[in-house]
């Protein structure tokens, strides 16, 4: 058995970079130090089907398997006549792929959009409206004191987050977690509210109302009620004193304040908040972003259209409004005439009606296991796993660009190089209809 | 006058910005038939999904145009439109009415979201229902809707004079959550009710609620009870709870009114 060492982990954002892989036979057998659900990743958990060869759907409905060349001739044929193409995912890939993938799409005119859109989405919205005072990980480890957790629960979905950060011993924080104040807020108790001195219990889609008290309260305004979102004003104002009072203070955020009422205005209002601690203490914030290289295709997308997700190139030019080119969207209102689905799955976790119209249209999954999207998938083109059978670069949440090593060999193409396929021949059957 | 008779319309939107009194002026019904439109990733003549009948005026202001039916899959009808008039006597999608400048635009049916984005001037009336971001900011602008006036005779969705700067929206129906969120100026006259956030982090401009709010901002300050408010140089009757803030900013300057009839718990 041979050991690979400081091998990335391509599971969260968290992007940990210590990993040892046990190889056996070209195969990853174990892990040392990662998570049970990076560990999962590294090894295929149990019951998980690898497609070997790309596949297309007959007029059966049967998958027939077939060579890369007849599945990426279809799926050029799809795009280049679509009206309205939609390609959706690229949070589980490199940049390099992703970079050929906008190309991809501003030459089919298609529109673009990553799993930001039902995640982090609100949280880039609501930094191009106001800002986005952030910092790296190595900051909050070394000098984080105040560190809050709102609407996440890293103990589950980020499980190495606070180990790494928080209990984490630091340049200044010499005694880890000891020397460091943990403020959870949250309306449920978690594993990580365990772990909090103080845990604001929120009332259910208040986050907003929350902050807005806490920002008033800040100001040196009077709070206008006794009880806001559930929680006694004497409360709000102890928060606020620990805030104020940080040397350095870090906010996380995650899904829980994304996504309750009011979305992008709940981070929107946060930032703000974060931008006024600063006028007591030093105060920063990270979003706790999921895919391990959603972050990745936000920078990539915008370096590469100005905009970061959501980008329609229908008319030529990049235009960009969540709410009308989203993927769930053009779905929903049965905008998309063609979905190209990458390395995400849309299937496991769209509403029904955006389903739907997935069912309805042709849809093209360049995906390496069986998913409900390759279900709903016309053609299936299975990649090698970027981090484990290929390289490539991945940005951590904060936007530190990390290099994802490769583990094993595979004799699959990477994302990239369908991609580039995909990319010449659409190209080809454009000019020859021109 | 122009009339365009819908065709069929396609699963995937038609964009017509050309559809304007601007666009029409002085041209032939061939000219207009022949005008380019964008169906999904490019471009068919406005013929293909529109029958059109009519003389166009000689100048903007004197063309009017009628879209006879509904068209609930076109976006950006009127889009930029300095002077004339559209009537829509149906449904429409997204965008009606985007950076009018003037003219008017009537809407016979409902409209989708982002109706009268960046307006400023001119007159859109929706006689049904609108979604979200009436009269609000392109995404990621701080300076929204800065005149003109805008009345929605339906309900109105999410974010309503987000961002707004100037003019005055109505909206005769029940709006959704966060109305008037970062208002900077202008003049917001709700007649339903509210679910909640109301004036959300506004720092200027005034609000008038009629109705109900559900929840109300801790962030105000509460200034006991008007009546008979005098706002835009008109007088509303009644009695109202006045309110400032949005506190959660600095130099906030905003304020909103809400009727004291079924308000009493959002009073401190």
């Amino acid at each position: 058995m041979e050991l690979v060492k400081n091998v990335v982990c391509p599971f969260c954002g968290t992007l940990c970079d210590d990993i040892i892989c046990k190889v056996e036979n070209d195969e990853i057998v174990g892990t040392i130090n990662a998570c049970r659900i990076g560990h999962s990743k590294f090894v295929h958990a149990e019951g998980a089907m690898r497609w070997k060869k790309p596949q297309i759907r007959d007029e059966n409905g049967e998958l027939v398997e077939t060579t890369y060349d007849d599945a990426i001739e279809k799926a050029a044929q799809v795009l280049a006549a679509s009206k309205r193409p939609l390609m959706y995912g690229w949070s589980c890939t490199e940049c390099e792929a992703q970079a050929v993938g906008v190309d991809l799409a501003e030459q089919t005119k298609a529109i673009v959009d990553n799993t930001a859109s039902v995640c982090h989405g609100p949280s880039v919205l609501a930094l191009q409206d106001v800002g986005y005072p952030i910092c790296t990980f190595g900051e909050v480890k070394n000098r984080a004191d105040v560190v809050v957790y709102w609407g996440c629960n890293p103990m589950h979905a980020h499980p190495r987050h606070l180990s790494r950060h928080v209990f984490a011993r630091g340049f200044f924080r010499e005694r880890g977690r000891s020397d460091r104040t943990l403020i959870v807020v949250d309306p449920r108790e978690s594993d990580s509210s365990k772990l909090a001195d103080i845990h604001l219990q929120v009332g259910y889609n208040q986050d907003y109302e929350l902050l807005d008290a806490m920002r008033a309260a800040m100001m040196g305004h009077e709070i206008l009620y006794d009880e806001v979102a559930g929680i006694p004003r004497e409360e709000i104002m102890e928060a606020v004193e620990a805030l104020k009072n940080a040397q350095f203070g870090i906010l996380f955020f995650g899904m829980g304040i994304t996504h309750s009422r009011g979305k992008h205005r709940n981070i929107d209002t946060a930032i703000m908040m974060v931008q006024d601690l600063n006028n007591f203490a030093k105060f920063t914030l990270i979003p706790m972003r999921g895919h391990y290289n959603v972050t990745g295709f936000n920078q990539v997308a915008t370096w590469e259209s100005g905009y970061p997700y959501c980008i329609d190139f229908a008319t030529g030019i990049p235009r960009y409004n969540p709410g009308e080119t989203g993927a769930n969207d053009v779905l929903q209102n049965k905008e998309t005439d063609a979905m190209m689905v990458i390395a995400s799955d849309p299937g496991a976790h769209f509403p029904q009606k955006s389903l739907r119209r997935m069912a309805e249209i042709p849809v093209i999954a360049i995906e390496p296991h069986r998913t409900p999207t390759t279900e709903l998938a016309d053609i299936i083109l299975p990649p090698a796993i970027v981090g484990m059978e290929t390289d490539g670069t991945a940005y951590r949440m904060e936007g530190v660009p990390i290099r994802m090593r490769k583990v094993v060999d595979s004799d699959l193409l990477s994302d990239r190089e369908i991609l580039q396929r995909l990319l010449k021949r659409v190209m080809e059957i454009k000019t020859a209809s021109k | 006058m122009i009339t365009l008779k819908p065709k069929e319309q396609p699963e995937v939107p038609l964009e017509v910005e050309n559809v304007t009194p601007d666009a029409f002026a002085g041209k032939t019904v061939d000219e207009i038939k022949a005008l380019p439109i964008w169906h999904g990733n490019g471009t068919v003549p406005l013929s293909d999904f529109f029958e059109v009948e009519g003389e166009a005026g000689a100048t903007a202001a004197e063309t009017q145009i009628i879209i006879d039916g509904d068209v609930p899959q076109t976006k950006r009808i009127g889009s930029g439109m300095t002077a004339g008039e559209i009537t829509v006597k149906g449904n429409v999608s997204m965008y009606v009415g985007v950076g009018m400048k003037g003219g008017k635009i009537t809407v016979e049916g409902n409209a989708k979201s982002w109706a009268g984005q960046d307006m400023s001037g001119g007159e859109l009336t929706i006689m049904g229902n609108t979604g979200d971001y009436v009269g609000s900011s392109y995404r990621g602008d701080w300076r929204g809707m800065s005149g003109g006036l805008i009345t929605v005779y339906g309900d109105a969705g999410n974010e309503a004079a987000e961002y707004m700067n100037g003019g005055k929206i109505v909206i005769k129906g029940d709006v959704s959550i966060m109305p008037g969120i970062h208002m900077n100026n202008g003049l917001l006259i709700i007649e339903g009710n509210v679910i909640a956030r109301t004036g959300g982090e506004m720092a200027g401009g005034t609000i008038v609620v009629k109705g109900v709010i559900d929840e109300f901002l801790a962030g105000f300050k509460y200034h006991g009870v008007e009546k008979d408010i005098e706002v835009d140089g008109e007088t509303i009757p009644g009695a109202f709870y006045k309110f400032t803030g949005d506190y959660a900013i600095k130099g906030a300057n905003g304020t909103v009114y809400a009727a004291v009839a079924g308000n009493s718990h959002i009073a401190p």
